[in-house]
């Protein structure tokens, strides 16, 4: 099971007290009528559907009940950071920073296959 | 809350020499909801007449009151069954706006202590169970339900369960200390 940070617990929890929640950093635009169909389509279902980092929202669902951002890599399926919602998105700087940090916190964690 | 349709009412599961571990259903408290902006929540302390943690996890506890940070703007408080409706008259006064919502026939309260407590508990709650700290609380799973864990004490655990999952939430408990009893 992975273990997720929760940004506003400030406490490693288990994935079954999240729910995932789609692509993050995705801004209603601020006036839907001047869109025309095509921009709406691609505001309502284009993703990036990267293979590697990514940018997502989760819940805290069953804890404290917060939307947040993460950092994860859809390939090898481990979070390098999560981060409060409205917040930016991270710079590739902040996230290796994260991850050397996460890495040095637990490394029984990172000797996991 | 109303005793008659308690679901856990004067149940135990009584722990033998062996299991080192007794739970039972918790003596009925007064139960309340609290929303409210962080920054107001000094007023609504002074209002509840314990003054609120400001982490989550954390909880204050004075003169059989208690109050449990669940979210940034979310506290769960309890206190006797004979106080409530001084709370929620107090609350009322506060002229912060707030949301407090008595919800102390929503939920029952289980007591599981014994020094296997944290052992049965990891049953079925997928945290570290051992590393929670004393006098913090948490909303959680068990199992598939949703409960508020609280150690009240290294080797006491009060579980907050809404009453229609208390039937399996018990269920669970009380397989999990047959097989602690027979050293499964």
């Amino acid at each position: 099971m992975l273990l997720i940070r929760c940004p506003y617990c400030e406490a490693e929890r288990p994935e079954v007290e999240f729910t995932y929640a789609g692509e993050a950093h995705i801004a209603r635009p601020a006036d839907p009528s001047a869109l025309s169909d095509e921009e709406w389509r691609d505001f309502l279902f284009i993703r990036t559907n990267p293979r590697g980092r990514h940018f997502e929202r989760w819940r805290h669902m069953h804890g404290c009940g917060r939307f947040f951002n993460a950092v994860r890599d859809t390939v090898t399926d481990k979070f390098a950071m999560t981060y409060k919602a409205g917040t930016p998105r991270p710079s590739d700087e902040e996230i290796a920073l994260a991850v050397s940090a996460s890495s040095a916190a637990t490394p029984a964690e990172e000797a996991r296959p | 809350m109303l005793l008659a349709n308690h679901p856990l009412l004067g149940k135990t599961i009584p722990g033998d020499t062996a299991s080192r571990l007794s739970i039972r259903a918790a003596e009925d408290v007064a139960r309340f909801s609290l929303r409210i902006d962080p920054a107001a929540a000094q007023s609504a302390g002074a209002a509840f007449g314990t003054p609120l943690p400001t982490r989550i996890g954390r909880l204050v506890e004075a003169g059989g009151r208690m109050a449990l940070q669940l979210g940034p703007d979310e506290w769960v408080l309890t206190a006797p069954v004979a106080e409530s409706d001084g709370i929620a008259d107090a609350f009322a006064a506060l002229q912060e706006p707030h949301s407090l919502v008595d919800i102390g026939h929503r939920e029952v309260g289980i007591l599981v202590e014994g020094e296997a407590a944290a052992l049965a508990l990891r049953a079925a709650i997928a945290f570290d169970v051992d590393a929670m700290a004393v006098g913090t609380g948490c909303r959680t799973l068990f199992d598939k339900a949703q409960i508020v864990l609280i150690r009240e004490d290294k080797n006491r655990f009060r579980i907050e369960v809404w009453r229609s999952f208390a039937d399996h939430v018990w269920g669970i408990l009380h397989a999990v200390s047959r097989e602690i009893a027979l050293g499964l």
